[in-house]
């Protein structure tokens, strides 16, 4: 990895991430989790901050597909990965399908844990469409709702899933 | 919350990795999923210099079976890796299982079984079910390789035999005369919940019959522990529910569990009875189907 040493010596790597489906390229401190590239670098405040050890769940992207806490995720380690955060699900002003269902199903209280639920609610429904309640339950265990609204949560996950069904028989 | 300032390395190769764990000594510290490393940085337990990333060395999520060595797990390896590995599920399911049960899928997707084992955390959940199966690791250093069985790895929390050039490549699974296996987890939570107690058994039965059996337990002594006594009460004989409940007893009296804001001491030994009388139940019952 290209690094480069100020004259304070402090070294900034250069890194390469395709965020959303555009690639950016930075040169950063090793220190810069990717939810503070994101958000700092790229301005997408979409993914929150919240207890910044990996329990809450606030920052969830999908990095390679997979739902990752970008809290304890270094730039430096995504470097040349392909990241979605949730400005990435609306197509062409197009809400995505959880999107709506979250709006339908009243999911959202406070808001602030709505981005990582739905990116980890977006990962399970891409791996599996139609998931049981105890997998959805599974699949958002890792991200915390503090207004504790899970069972809305939970209905708008699962009523997405039961959208894409009656999609596939339409 | 921020990391304070560190020089990082993504080396292509293990001798080069290893090489810069030795230039740096105790400065250094490796990075794999970093779900242990970072958090402990953050809160300033650990302040390393030097993280030496293991990111660009892809070998070592491989996960393979070798003929006349076993399964072969790539320290690298996610949770989720072994979660969802084929071989493992047809192999291993109780590894699988043990894997599926720790912190969540945000976690597993980063953090690696070598990281598990590393950090020695005496509730880690891995190594327990590991020893029971007789796992070796690998560790390779700048003055060669060694291989070392999990049960002798572990010397106190936190601590271990590996040395400081050294990296755990991999994990080694023999082939197994035990007909059954599996690892149970006593956790306050179904997620993101560190083990209460945790109980790994493996069994070889013949007919009724324990010929041979492993208890390891996890979260109630320093570094996971063979409760060998319990295994010699069950070893020839004929597997009743009795034997049972006497082997969760005397499991229970080999431990020696601390009091902490997950549990009483008192508590966990009880805990320990039983469900190591739960996970003989659950291996013996796998034995014979």
């Amino acid at each position: 990895m290209q690094a480069i040493t100020d004259n304070n010596g402090v070294k900034r790597y250069l890194v390469t991430l395709n965020v959303n489906g555009d690639s950016y390229t930075k040169v950063i401190k090793a220190n810069t989790t990717l939810a503070d590239f994101l958000r700092e670098e790229l301005d997408l405040t979409g993914t929150k901050k919240g207890c910044e050890l990996g329990d809450c769940g606030s920052c969830t992207v999908l990095l390679d597909d997979k739902p990752v806490d970008s809290c304890l995720v270094l730039a430096v380690e995504a470097d040349g990965c392909n990241i979605t955060t949730i400005e990435g699900l609306a197509q062409h002003e197009k809400l995505d399908k959880l999107q709506e269902s979250f709006i339908n199903n009243a999911a959202v209280q406070c808001g602030y844990c709505t981005p990582g639920m739905i990116m980890s609610a977006k990962a399970l429904l891409t791996k599996n469409p139609h998931p049981t309640e105890q997998e959805v339950r599974e699949a958002i265990a890792g991200n915390l709702c503090r207004c504790t609204g899970y069972v809305n949560i939970v209905k708008a996950v699962l009523a997405a899933a039961e959208d894409s069904k009656e999609g596939v028989k339409a | 919350m921020y990391l304070p300032d560190f020089e990082y390395y993504a080396p292509v190769s293990l001798p080069e990795a290893c090489g810069l764990l030795a230039q740096f000594g105790p400065r250094a510290k490796v990075i794999a999923g970093g779900t242990d490393v970072l958090p402990k940085m953050k809160q300033e337990i650990l302040a390393p210099e030097v993280l030496v990333s293991l990111k660009n060395l892809s070998q070592l999520t491989d996960i393979y079976y070798e003929k006349g060595k076993g399964v072969v797990i790539g320290a690298r390896a996610t949770h989720n890796d072994l979660v969802n590995s084929p071989l493992l599920q047809e192999k291993y399911l109780s590894i699988c299982e043990a894997a599926h049960h720790m912190a969540n899928n945000q976690i597993r997707n980063r953090g690696t079984v070598g990281g598990n084992i590393v950090n020695a955390v005496p509730s880690a959940d891995l190594p327990p079910i590991l020893i029971a199966l007789g796992a070796e690791v690998k560790l390779v250093g700048t003055g060669g390789e060694r291989t070392v069985p999990l049960e002798e790895f572990f010397t106190g929390p936190g601590n271990t035999v590996i040395k400081q050039d050294e990296i755990l490549t991999e994990i080694v699974v023999p082939d197994q005369s035990f007909t059954g296996s599996t690892y149970m987890k006593f956790g306050l939570r179904r997620s993101g919940a560190l083990a209460v107690v945790g109980v790994a058994t493996a069994v070889a039965m013949h007919g009724d019959s324990c010929q041979e059996v492993r208890i390891v337990l996890g979260a109630v002594a320093p570094v996971p522990m063979r409760a060998k006594k319990a295994e010699e009460l069950l070893k020839g004989k004929a597997v009743t529910a009795e034997l049972l409940e006497e082997a969760g007893v005397c499991a229970a009296g080999e431990s020696k569990p601390i009091s902490d804001i997950r549990g009483s001491a008192e508590y966990r030994k009880d805990m320990v009875r039983v469900f190591t009388k739960r996970a003989l139940k659950k291996a013996v019952q796998e034995g014979h189907s």
